[in-house]
């Protein structure tokens, strides 16, 4: 059930040129929606004590981690943070995968040896993080760096937080990739809140987008809640890479719907701020588009595609809790090559 | 005397040495608004206010360089790792600046960083780390690891009374499953001095932190089987208590030295050296080393379980030295 | 955002010192040159110096102007081509050499070399040779300083390439946040090492990364002594009156190798003849020898004044006893004094 637009309600506007298909609007969607679901079975799991380790959300931010990755071609590298789930299921990772890795089962990427999404294949370009923030920052400039070496039509994608600036290793970072001209694309997500810090205590800047010029760096602010704003800008911000104009930040505006992770009720985030940014609901407002630009013919057709979603979920969390648990002799499997 | 978990012991402690110093105070993310990940502040921003409880940006290398900054002009800071894993952020910081202060030019850095260590909680690799290693090699720097709640209140105070850089390391596996009855009065416990919390004749467990509790436990077990066993808990990794760790090598003449950290470079073998070196005589067999074996700390819970000592491993390991 | 204060006139600055307060800092400048050049030129080629040697020539305005407005209890870090601000600080002359021969009475008891000296009753911190770690420390000094509700001011001082640091951004970061008072100047003289400013950083000035902090930014002519002076005193006043911190980028040129030892071959010799021409000290003397302030006699006499004062301070130095071989482990920690 779609309900149409009022007048005042947060709508999609959609970029001037964007170029994006039938069947990319419904992809845009699928996976968003994809990625909320899963993020809800996976709160459901965590309450039946089958997901073992914190669990983190991206509830309010699937635009963000969706419209991005789709920008990302064959032979692009991603690196994931912890509220980019819909990233890595664009780049081609399974439901299965994700709830056998947050189950702690055998047949996880990592086969237990880590936790949420702390997992990567390096032959599919995707990067691992750590649970230190920022720290991925230099690492995807060293993977942009190979492709600058190899004149590589091809681009590094990573992710940083409004708190993840503050570090080392953001600075070193984009410093590097701006010195180098580094095909590198950072998406700043100013989701507000870092933990129970606001913005205004991580930064004395509003606009975090600023901070591009320091690098060199071209840098633009993006309705993060779009998901057609957020890939036209790493569309863009690819083809700049690619022209070899050196890195990009994008800032996303966008909240932080739930707390930090499952056991953070977030009492500190006033309730009003809350309730303004569930108005902007990125997918209840990519439905309504959907629906009123006649992408789809009816509201029926997006129901279908949460149905086929909730199937496959079914299907997945079957697979992932059906599977074993690592057999202990495999803890020091893998220390050295 | 009260009842209180080892989580609330850290908290008054440090609450206890806010109310008399106002020169200390705290800095480290989340720490204010939210009490700490853990909780370990709650309460503090209402009683002492925003300059004395600092919310700081993720910033382990200022939070850490900020507090040796303060403390060079009279300030007393308790920098917080919201978890010890992320103290690799603030390396620097700690061994080239606050370490080495005093020595080059007679400047005191009385600074304490303390965070959660260890493992136990499905933590996965950066929610579980025993970083004691890294740091026992720097000297400048002291390193206390309390097991029980009374040692974490009277260690709190001593390092945030301490005139040197003090890096507390409590175990979040202790937090709300230890608690014991606290006295009311002011109580200090000194670094730099181990304590026996079971006294036997026939070996000897020298350990700290969680692993204090599972030598307990095999210490039990191994009762039942005639075979007494000593539990010498360090408390202090440095500076160590080489006089105590000496006399429980003489007494009972076999060793296990059992901690947490993974084995290669633990400080385990700083402590078998000493004894190796001193007390070689008194040895009726070769000194063992329990310890988690050379990989990250694993995430899932069969991997986890292996992973950390476990009390049937020490009382098999116990069994088979007693037996030499 | 970024202004910019070239030189010229005095009618273009705030604050402009009296005549008793040029010749003071022509003084000092005169002697940090007479120390250096000794040391680097004379001292270290004949074996009499142990260790390494680093030198501010071509940079001493940037130390003097600022050090100037220094009041007793402000606590100052300095980097290590900042010798006139030990200088002013009270420190002498005598000791420093001490330091530089490794004698038990150089500021730091043989402990340390070089630059690396400090002495809290100077109030200046001793910095590191891990660059841009002194940014966080003075931002706790300044942090104290509000806790405490004092009129004390924290001065940090870095090169540019310090600026590359991930310590350097988060201690300005959280400076920021909390308007400390604490004042970051800029060495910027255009090589780090071997390293040009190009290969250091993506932006022209530095002091364009301030708008990333939400604080004032300044690049200054760093070899003008009158606008050293004149921005010094501004940033300071700023941070002492509650106004928070500012980054002030003095641009000036390295007149030498990174060291001693360092012949300083990748840098274009025609940049050295530019900038030679610019020299600080040369232009100093010129200005105030043509507005009457000084006369040529008084000038030499000046320059006789500390020839004499870096003679007295070798010939003490060199008397002064090699710490005993006992001493190398006291102090490691707190023993009671």
């Amino acid at each position: 059930m779609v309900k149409p637009s009022t007048s005042d309600q947060y709508t999609i506007a959609v970029p001037e040129g964007l170029e994006l298909d039938r069947t990319g609007r419904l992809e845009l969607y699928y996976f968003m929606a994809l990625n909320r679901k899963l993020e809800e079975r996976l709160g459901l799991l965590y309450r039946q004590n089958k997901v073992v380790g914190g669990l983190y959300s991206s509830l309010g931010q699937e635009a963000c981690s969706v419209g991005t990755a789709y920008a990302l071609e064959r032979g692009d590298f991603l690196g994931p943070m912890i509220r980019n789930l819909g990233s890595l299921l664009v780049r081609g990772v399974r439901p299965t995968d994700v709830m056998a890795q947050y189950c702690a089962r055998a047949i996880g990427p990592t086969r237990g040896k880590d936790l949420n999404v702390h997992f990567g294949w390096v032959e599919r370009g995707l990067i691992a993080p750590i649970s230190v923030v920022g720290a991925l920052i230099p690492v995807m400039a060293g993977i942009a760096l190979e492709m600058k070496m190899h004149s590589k039509k091809q681009v590094a994608l990573t992710y940083i937080g409004d708190g993840g600036m503050s570090t080392t290793d953001f600075h070193e970072g984009m410093n590097f990739a701006g010195v180098h001209k580094l095909p590198l694309i950072l998406i700043v997500e100013n989701n507000l809140w870092a933990y129970s810090t606001h913005v205004s205590k991580q930064a004395n800047v509003v606009d975090l987008a600023v901070r591009a010029e320091s690098y060199g760096c071209y840098g633009e602010i993006v309705d993060g809640n779009n998901v057609l704003a957020m890939l036209d800008a790493t569309r863009r911000a690819r083809a700049r890479c690619l022209a070899g104009e050196g890195p990009v930040m994008l800032e996303a505006k966008t909240f932080r719907r739930k707390g930090h992770a499952e056991h953070d009720d977030a009492g500190y985030v006033p309730s009003e701020q809350r309730a303004e940014w569930e108005k902007k609901d990125p997918i209840d407002a990519y439905r309504r588009f959907l629906v009123e630009r006649r992408v789809v013919d009816s509201a029926q057709e997006i129901d279908e595609i949460d149905a086929k979603i909730v199937a496959i979920l079914e299907s997945a969390a079957n697979e992932a809790l059906s599977a074993p648990f690592p057999d202990p002799s495999i803890v020091t499997e893998n220390v050295y090559g | 005397m009260a009842v209180t978990t080892y989580i609330d012991a850290i908290r008054e402690g440090i609450w206890e040495e806010m109310e008399k110093d106002e020169s200390v105070f705290i800095l480290g993310e989340d720490v204010g608004i939210y009490g700490g990940a853990f909780k370990v502040t709650k309460g503090m921003l209402d009683k002492f206010g925003p300059m004395r409880v600092i919310d700081t940006p993720i910033s382990e290398s200022a939070i850490v360089g900020a507090a040796i900054g303060a403390a060079l002009v009279g300030m007393r800071p308790v920098a917080e790792m919201q978890f010890i894993d992320f103290i690799s952020c603030a390396f620097d910081q700690i061994v080239n600046f606050a370490a080495k202060c005093r020595y080059r030019w007679g400047a005191g850095v009385p600074i304490v960083v303390r965070g959660p260590s260890g493992g136990g909680v499905h933590g996965g690799p950066f929610h579980s780390q025993n970083p004691e290693a890294y740091f026992f090699n720097v000297p400048g720097l002291k390193i206390v690891c309390p097991s029980t709640a009374y040692d974490a209140k009277g260690l709190i105070k001593a390092a945030i009374r301490d005139p040197d850089p003090v890096l507390y390391f409590e175990h979040k596996y202790l937090y709300r499953r230890i608690k014991e009855d606290l006295p009311a009065e002011d109580f200090v416990v000194p670094i730099g001095k181990a304590i026996l919390r079971r006294e036997g004749e026939d070996l000897s467990i020298i350990t700290y932190g969680a692993m204090v509790y599972k030598a307990l436990e095999a210490a039990e077990a191994l009762a039942q089987m005639g075979i007494d066993v000593e539990v010498l808990d360090l408390r202090s990794i440095l500076p160590l208590d080489e006089e105590a760790i000496l006399t429980t090598a003489k007494k009972t003449s076999k060793v296990i030295v059992l901690h947490e950290a993974t084995l290669t470079g633990g400080p385990g073998g700083e402590v078998v050296a000493r004894i190796a070196e001193k007390a070689f005589e008194y040895l009726d067999g070769p000194i063992v080393r329990i310890a988690p074996p050379d990989t990250p700390v694993p995430y899932s819970p069969p991997l986890e379980e292996a992973f950390l000592p476990q009390t049937k491993d020490i009382v098999e390991k116990a069994k088979k030295l007693a037996a030499y | 955002m970024v202004e910019r204060n070239t030189m010229t006139k005095n009618a273009r600055y705030v604050h402009v010192p009296d005549d008793e307060t040029k010749i003071r800092m022509l003084h000092f400048m005169k002697l940090v040159r007479e120390i250096e050049d000794r040391i680097e030129k004379k001292l270290y080629r004949q074996g009499r110096i142990v260790g390494g040697v680093y030198v501010g020539r071509g940079q001493e305005a940037i130390s003097v102007g600022t050090a100037i407005h220094m009041e007793k209890d402000d606590v100052v870090a300095p980097s290590h081509r900042d010798m006139g601000v030990f200088l002013m600080r009270g420190v002498t002359p005598r000791r420093i050499i001490a330091q530089y021969m490794g004698r038990r009475t150089g500021l730091t008891r043989g402990r340390d070399g070089n630059m690396h000296m400090g002495d809290m009753n100077y109030n200046v911190i001793a910095f590191v040779s891990h660059l841009g770690d002194n940014v966080p420390v003075a931002a706790g000094v300044a942090l104290a300083f509000k806790q405490r509700g004092q009129k004390q001011v924290a001065l940090c001082y870095n090169g540019e390439g310090a600026t590359s640091r991930g310590d350097w951004h988060e201690g300005i970061n959280f400076a920021s946040i909390h308007k400390l008072p604490v004042t970051f100047f800029i060495n910027n003289n255009a090589y780090a090492y071997s390293t040009p400013i190009e290969l250091q950083m993506a932006v022209k000035d530095v002091a364009v990364r301030a708008a990333g902090y939400g604080i004032p930014g300044e690049v200054v002519d760093g070899n003008d002594i009158l606008a050293v002076y004149d921005s010094g005193k501004r940033a300071i006043d700023l941070a002492r009156s509650g106004g928070g911190p500012s980054i002030v980028e003095y641009k000036t040129f390295r007149m030498t190798g990174h060291s001693a030892h360092d012949d300083a071959g990748y840098v274009p010799p025609e940049l050295f003849d530019e900038w030679k021409r610019k020299d600080p000290i040369t232009r100093f003397e010129k200005a105030l020898l043509e507005e009457g302030a000084l006369t040529q006699a008084r000038l030499d006499e000046m320059q006789r004044e500390c020839a004499l004062i870096v003679d007295d301070a070798v010939e003490w130095a060199e008397q002064q006893p090699y710490p005993a071989a006992e001493e190398v482990t006291k102090d490691v920690y707190y023993e009671g004094t």
